[in-house]
């Protein structure tokens, strides 16, 4: 067995693990945030409960976001050390940043929220939550950096001796392009998954016809998340499209399945890719003229390159891209949507009945698209570490297969374990009343945690 | 531009004593849990003591890796690759640590808490075990050839030098968090927590002196000691706080110092391991063109420059915020406070 095609899965797994935690953590905590100045402003009850209601659930995923967090910074190190070696320089530094700038003051301050209630004063807490939602987003940021410099490697010169590569310009790293395109695609995504989480949830309750009021403003709260940033991750992530043409034209041509290369290249809309070495699609059908230079580039007229202008050993794989990338195209127009549908009845909600069950439904959606979302940028980026600088097939570490393997597994076993363990949990805890979190006893005395 | 290797070279030797000094005592009270937290309220207690604080004191850790990797990747790269097994073993105790403190109280059935209650002392042991082999291992040089690739395998990491190690780093953490606990807990449990560190202090310092002894004669700290002597001040810094963090225990019972004197002595005891190894990140027992120095594993002046300043600015900004949420949020925990729920 491949060590590298081990580290590969394990990374993978790693990673899709802990994006399972991740966007609800950056949404939820806004969303709290809010409904808590809500009540330092008004003074009424009801948002202290929203807040520890959705309080409940956003820790118990905390929890599992840290868990599945810390073994992806030791995985550079263990599982592609020469990766490591070759750009720690300037990887290594954002990822230390992030956590002396950002995570400690998310980890600190959650427990301040969590735990001190009682312990600190209205504003205080207030302030606690704020400042875990803002080092949440600046957290994620760092990262996202981090990973724009695997897709769109700037501010880089060649060390003299040859062995790596190290900073020229932090300026040029903390404004690359592909960073930021990711950075408000992905954010924007978990936010709306946040949105659609918190509607599923309340329309649930709103169903079962139990504490309705309160359901209803978290729903119409969901809800101005939902269409917000389904709109804006849509927006953002056509911007990204135009920096993945402009960057990566290979990953652009998976995407799409684009074999030619042409100008006024038209988008089809019914494609099924090869599955053997030919280089051209099986069925190409229902073009829209110009269409996917005119979203690639912003010019109907300007040219896309195919997959065929790459080296077969250049080219990543062309069907999980495509068939991730059109799934998660198709799961962001049912977003906007279906907010938009919900927008339109948002004062009849209440009186609705199985129509909100759709709601209950879509709350697994989101992720199922952010996850498909990483699968386009990371086995698009391939057969790249470091677009155009570094393969992946030489970015491994000198471990045996076995100890791979071995971690793979044990991994694998209690990822998943903790995972079903988790959303259990958080289930239930979605499926109790709000009142129930301000009775005495332990859970008051944790603040809900 | 030659110093920043060196700064950085200290700063990492803090920051992994200053997770020890911190985790420690979460690993070590998880270690007590099942010892001496007999009652259901007695274990809850323990676990209400550590609740705010394992997650803000595991970013230390967090920490201390990232400069690890930003400041000297070669370090970082050979180290992790190197320590494969042992490091995702840690890993796992930690996650599955912050799962117990997360999942435990969720349900108040007996068998589940005496899980979980299990699992975080496995968890608490093996961590402990783990960095102090690890540790021990680097202070010994790991088996790297010429082109730094390691040529062992886990059972040479297992040698009786670094399972003594380990034992020392279970022992220090066993005792530092019974002397928190002791501090932070009322009644019956209080008293259980302060004999326990009484109890383990003198078997602690018994293996710290064996260690040192062994570290400092057979591993050659004398001698890299002696080209600068004035380092011996942190050996020396070392065991007197150890002491005095002993002396408040036993004679003036004044546990918040006990911690304090003990959590300031692991911190030295980390420098002593890290100055020892100087200019050596990873000494190697091998080929002595294998071991990684500071000069072969540095990132560049540019990015060490960047990141002191990141430092010196956001370290002191953490302990600072760390402190005071320590401040607000811990309270004296009353072990029959679980009864009312």
């Amino acid at each position: 067995m491949d060590p590298i095609i081990l580290s590969r899965l394990q990374f993978a797994l790693a990673t899709f693990f802990h994006f399972l935690y991740v966007p609800l953590t950056l949404g939820l905590a806004f969303f709290i945030a809010v409904m808590e100045t809500r009540y330092v402003r008004t003074g009424q009850e009801i948002y202290r409960a929203q807040a520890k209601y959705w309080g409940r659930i956003f820790l118990i995923n905390f929890a599992l976001g840290v868990v599945t967090g810390i073994t992806l910074e030791f995985q550079f190190g263990t599982n592609w050390a020469s990766y490591s070696r070759y750009v720690g320089d300037i990887f290594g530094s954002l990822l230390a940043i992030e956590a002396t700038a950002a995570f400690f003051l998310e980890s600190t301050f959650i427990a301040v929220w969590a735990f001190g209630w009682n312990k600190v004063s209205k504003k205080v807490h207030l302030t606690a939550i704020w400042l875990v939602s803002g080092s949440g987003l600046m957290s994620a940021l760092w990262i996202i950096l981090a990973n724009g410099f695997m897709q769109n490697p700037v501010g880089f010169k060649f060390d003299p001796a040859g062995r790596r590569v190290v900073l020229e310009s932090f300026t040029a790293v903390l404004g690359n392009p592909y960073g930021w395109g990711m950075y408000f695609h992905t954010v924007f995504g978990a936010m709306l998954l946040c949105g659609f989480l918190v509607m599923g949830i309340s329309a649930w309750h709103i169903f079962r016809r139990r504490n309705v009021e309160f359901f209803h403003k978290s729903f119409k709260l969901g809800l101005c998340f939902a269409l917000t940033f389904s709109i804006l991750a849509g927006l953002a992530g056509h911007q990204l499209g135009q920096i993945t043409a402009e960057y990566q034209p290979a990953k652009l041509a998976a995407m799409e399945s684009q074999w030619e290369t042409r100008t006024n290249a038209p988008m089809h809309l019914l494609v099924i890719p090869p599955y053997d070495d030919r280089e051209e699609n099986l069925v190409e059908e229902l073009p829209l003229p110009g269409l996917l230079s005119f979203l690639a580039t912003g010019d109907s007229s300007s040219e896309v390159r195919g997959l065929k202008s790459f080296a077969p050993g250049d080219r990543p794989p062309v069907w999980p891209v495509f068939l991730s990338f059109r799934l998660m195209v198709a799961l962001g127009t049912l977003f906007v949507a279906v907010s938009v549908l919900a927008a339109l009845f948002r004062r009849r909600i209440p009186e609705l009945r199985y129509s909100l069950l759709l709601f209950v439904l879509m709350i697994p959606l989101p992720y199922l698209a952010l996850e498909l979302g990483w699968a386009v940028t990371e086995i698009g980026r391939q057969p790249w570490v470091v677009y155009g600088l570094m393969r992946t097939a030489a970015a491994g570490s000198p471990i045996d297969w076995y100890q791979v393997a071995g971690s793979l597994v044990v991994m694998g076993g209690v990822y998943t374990v903790l995972t079903v363990l988790g959303f259990f949990l958080m289930g239930r805890a979605a499926l109790k009343n709000p009142g129930d979190y301000d009775a005495g006893g332990y859970d008051a005395a944790q603040g809900g945690a | 531009m030659e110093y920043l290797g060196d700064v950085w070279f200290i700063v990492w030797g803090l920051l992994w004593g200053i997770y020890f000094a911190l985790d420690g005592y979460d690993f070590g009270i998880g270690l007590l849990a099942p010892v001496i937290g007999l009652s259901r309220t007695e274990s809850a207690a323990m676990h209400q003591a550590t609740g705010p604080f394992w997650d803000g004191n595991e970013v230390w850790l967090i920490t201390a890796g990232g400069v690890t990797f930003a400041a000297f990747p070669v370090a970082y790269a050979v180290l992790f690759s190197s320590l494969y097994t042992p490091l995702m073993l840690l890993l796992l105790a930690l996650i599955l640590r912050g799962a117990a403190a997360e999942f435990r109280h969720q349900f108040q059935d007996g068998r589940w808490l005496f899980f979980w209650d299990l699992t975080l002392a496995g968890c608490g042991f093996l961590a402990a075990l783990l960095l102090g082999v690890a540790f021990s291992n680097i202070f010994r040089g790991l088996p790297l050839d010429a082109d730094q690739v390691f040529q062992g395998n886990i059972l040479n990491l297992l040698h009786p030098y670094a399972l003594l190690g380990g034992l020392l780093f279970v022992l220090m953490f066993v005792y530092h968090g019974a002397v928190y606990l002791a501090e932070w807990v009322t009644g019956d449990l209080s008293v259980k927590a302060a004999l326990a560190a009484k109890l383990s202090w003198p078997a602690f310092m018994l293996c710290f002196l064996l260690y040192v002894i062994l570290t400092f004669f057979w591993v050659g700290f004398w001698d890299r000691y002696l080209a600068s002597p004035l380092m011996f001040c942190l050996p020396v810094a070392c065991l007197a706080a150890f002491l005095a963090s002993g002396w408040q225990l036993y004679l003036t019972g004044h546990l918040k110092k006990a911690f304090l004197y003990n959590g300031l002595g692991i911190i030295c005891l980390a420098l002593t391991g890290v100055m020892g190894i100087y200019p050596n990140l990873i000494p190697s027992r091998l080929d002595p063109l294998g071991a990684v120095t500071i000069a072969k594993a540095a990132s560049s002046p540019k990015v060490l420059l960047i990141m002191l300043v990141v430092a010196i600015i956001f370290v002191p900004a953490v302990i600072a915020y760390q402190w005071w949420a320590h401040r607000r949020l811990a309270e004296k925990i009353h072990s029959d406070y679980y009864l009312k729920a």
